[in-house]
């Protein structure tokens, strides 16, 4: 492996890791709040289609990225209704969610273009193209750290740089915010937040919409910056290794941005590789696709660092009387 | 404090929950341009109107109740079992590999061996989330959503590097040894001389899923094991201070609850494909879910709900054929139902808790 390969994997991480990356900071406002979303997956697909429909009919990627983050913010209000105002289980909601979406979603194209469940490419304008940085070429020129800057920095869809910006965004208003300390209490205590005169069903619903934000960014990166257009289950389980990814990350929004990386890294490895031979060993691909999964589990039984999840999430608040 | 009638709670608010559901697919079939009167005609007739459509309706709902008890024992203990994908999976290895490396004489012991198999796999396939939520304290519903895409990525493993043999193109094991071939609904009424249409999957695990809803019946109102499983199910803490294990319950429950999972991979297996392919359940597992929902975590309830989703499974492929209306049809209408009868419960519930008290007081 020499180095321009490694710099391409690594170029090609950061290309799959950014939904992953959007897609976990949007559970971790609503898991945070108190809110759990196995409904990752659904939301992103939903978004998907919405923004791969969109941006071919206006050829306007910018008008797809609204309408994918519309019916991401739809499905957010959905599982709102149903966690918050209904008091049910969120588990159950997000299940439905997500084949909701995946129902809907071939449904919908279908009737809408008669492409078998997908929207058709998208065109010059649809799409988001890559971004190059200033001086690109000519530090790329410099060995050693030009590469890095020429091909796994610059390059990029405008998504990507705001992926990344997302995260130090997402840390500044967990924890230097009134509404971030908030938001944590209300996934901690929610009692303690209604004693103290603020409204839970308020707090909640505003973390479930930025999570429906989120994903849907996640979802419109998909299809109108990974590829050009909407593909039947094009999220291929990528919620629920953001949803591992987050776990992973216990929680925190740094820690988001590596873990999501990592499990970018994993999928980059097993796209390029068939074996993945390293010395004596053999690791097939199906490891890589596993692996997330199985550090996830790792993670979770806690043998290697503890995960503790916020600990209202799930439970619904019943406002005393 | 008064509350309403028993079957108010137990039949009717499912009912209307099914009705909004079933109301709102309609709205989406009319809204991408189909007569849904036409399409209902339509599931109806392709379901339930010949023999040869009840063969397939029953051959779905066999896996449906079997997976649909699957998730409802975890969850009278409280668990949210989410991996039936996945326990179903293992479930397949588990009848595979029964098949093809024990020759068996004839199919009565095949079938007994192949059920061993299923249920010690996917039981194992529980077992490891169950531990770690009884022991480590890891969630079930994450550790158990992991575990499917594990069990996906191994049988995709197994079934291209180990399984498949030599010369095949696509990911599955050999055929299944002739012996093995389950009887089919139409060679059993044959027996009978009742006509029933040759070529449809519906087999003998049919009888099998049916045992499997009394059994259950059985064990969650008749056995002590169940009565700790509800009370478990009801209350940690007022369990435990009966004496009820956590651990040991939770184990039970998972492991009953996989091995139910894992048994529905002899219908799809050894009934219908006659060998191992990849993703042979079929997103059984989690329709599971909506079985265990709707039937309110009952095996009678689970067994007319699992005949429901079956009908709709079968009814949504005639859909497909004769009306141009995609599969995922069925998924939008799943969905529904599962977001109505599961997480929407209470929009019909609390009117209705209202309704009944005001009536109650009426009359007083």
């Amino acid at each position: 492996m020499d180095y321009a390969t490694i710099i391409e994997i690594l170029d090609s991480s950061v290309r799959l890791g950014t939904p992953l990356l959007l897609a976990c900071l949007a559970g971790l406002f609503s898991e945070r709040a108190g809110i759990f979303d196995i409904g990752l997956e659904g939301k992103m697909l939903a978004a998907a289609m919405m923004s791969g429909a969109v941006a071919y009919v206006t050829n306007d990627s910018w008008l797809g990225l609204l309408a994918g983050i519309g019916a991401a913010m739809l499905f957010s209000l959905i599982h709102g209704l149903a966690s918050i105002t209904f008091r049910g289980n969120q588990l159950i909601s997000g299940v439905a969610l997500n084949f909701l979406a995946s129902g809907m979603t071939v449904l919908v194209a279908q009737s809408w273009f008669q492409q078998g469940g997908a929207t058709p490419s998208l065109g010059p304008g649809g799409r988001f193209e890559p971004i190059t940085l200033p001086y690109a070429k000519a530090i790329g020129a410099i060995p050693g750290i030009g590469p890095i800057y020429q091909n796994l920095i610059s390059g990029h869809t405008i998504l990507v740089y705001i992926a990344f910006l997302c995260v130090p965004a997402t840390w500044w208003v967990l924890y230097r915010t009134r509404f971030g300390l908030r938001l944590r209490a209300v996934g901690e205590n929610p009692a303690a937040v209604d004693v103290a005169g603020v409204s839970v069903i308020r707090l909640r619903y505003s973390a479930v919409l930025i999570c429906g934000l989120l994903t849907g960014a996640a979802g419109a990166y998909l299809s109108t910056s990974l590829a050009s257009g909407f593909g039947r289950e094009m999220t291929a389980g990528r919620g629920y290794i953001a949803l591992a990814a987050l776990i992973f990350a216990k929680w925190r929004p740094w820690y988001a941005l590596g873990s999501t990386m990592l499990f970018g890294f994993f999928a980059a490895l097993s796209y390029r590789y068939q074996t993945l031979d390293i010395g004596p060993l053999h690791i097939p691909n199906q490891v890589m696709e596993a692996l997330p999964y199985i550090l996830t589990v790792i993670i979770l039984a806690g043998f290697v660092g503890k995960a503790i999840p916020p600990r209202a999430g799930g439970e619904p608040y019943v406002k005393e009387r | 404090m008064e509350r309403m009638p028993h079957w108010a709670d137990v039949v009717l608010v499912p009912l209307l929950n099914l009705l909004i559901a079933f109301f709102l697919s309609g709205l989406v079939m009319w809204a991408i341009g189909e007569n849904p009167f036409k399409a209902i005609q339509i599931m109806v007739s392709g379901a339930l109107g010949s023999t040869y459509g009840w063969g397939y309706t029953l051959y779905y709902a066999t896996n449906f109740m079997l997976t649909g008890l699957g998730f409802a024992v975890a969850s009278h203990a409280g668990l949210f079992n989410i991996g039936g994908e996945g326990q179903a999976t293992m479930g397949g290895l588990g009848v595979a590999l029964m098949c093809l490396f024990i020759p068996w004489p004839n199919w009565w012991l095949a079938v007994i061996g192949a059920s061993v198999g299923a249920a010690v796999l996917g039981a194992a396939w529980a077992a490891i989330p169950a531990w770690l939520q009884a022991k480590r304290g890891s969630h079930i519903v994450i550790t158990t959503i992991m575990f499917n895409f594990i069990a996906s990525a191994l049988l995709n493993y197994l079934l291209v590097n180990v399984l498949r043999p030599e010369g095949a193109m696509d990911p599955s094991t050999a055929s299944f040894p002739a012996a093995t071939t389950l009887p089919s609904i139409h060679q059993m009424l044959g027996v009978f001389g009742i006509p029933f249409a040759r070529h449809t999957p519906a087999n003998v695990t049919l009888l099998l899923a049916v045992a499997a809803c009394v059994l259950v019946w059985l064990l969650i109102w008749h056995t002590r094991l169940g009565y700790e499983i509800r009370a478990f199910g009801k209350s940690e803490p007022a369990a435990s201070y009966a004496g009820i294990r956590p651990v040991r319950i939770t184990m039970y429950a998972m492991l009953i609850s996989g091995a139910l999972g894992g048994l529905m991979a002899v219908n799809s297996t050894m009934g219908e494909s006659g060998r191992l392919i990849m993703n042979a359940s079929e997103g059984a597992g989690f329709i599971g879910i909506a079985v265990a929902l709707m039937g309110r975590n009952h095996p009678f309830g689970v067994f007319l709900a699992a005949l429901l989703f079956g009908f709709l499974y079968q009814g949504g492929g005639e859909l497909a054929l004769w009306a141009n209306v995609p599969r995922e049809l069925v998924i939008v209408i799943q969905a529904l139902v599962i977001l109505f009868t599961g997480a929407l419960d209470n929009v019909v519930r609390m009117p209705l808790e209202k309704l009944f008290l005001r009536v109650q007081k009426g009359r007083a």
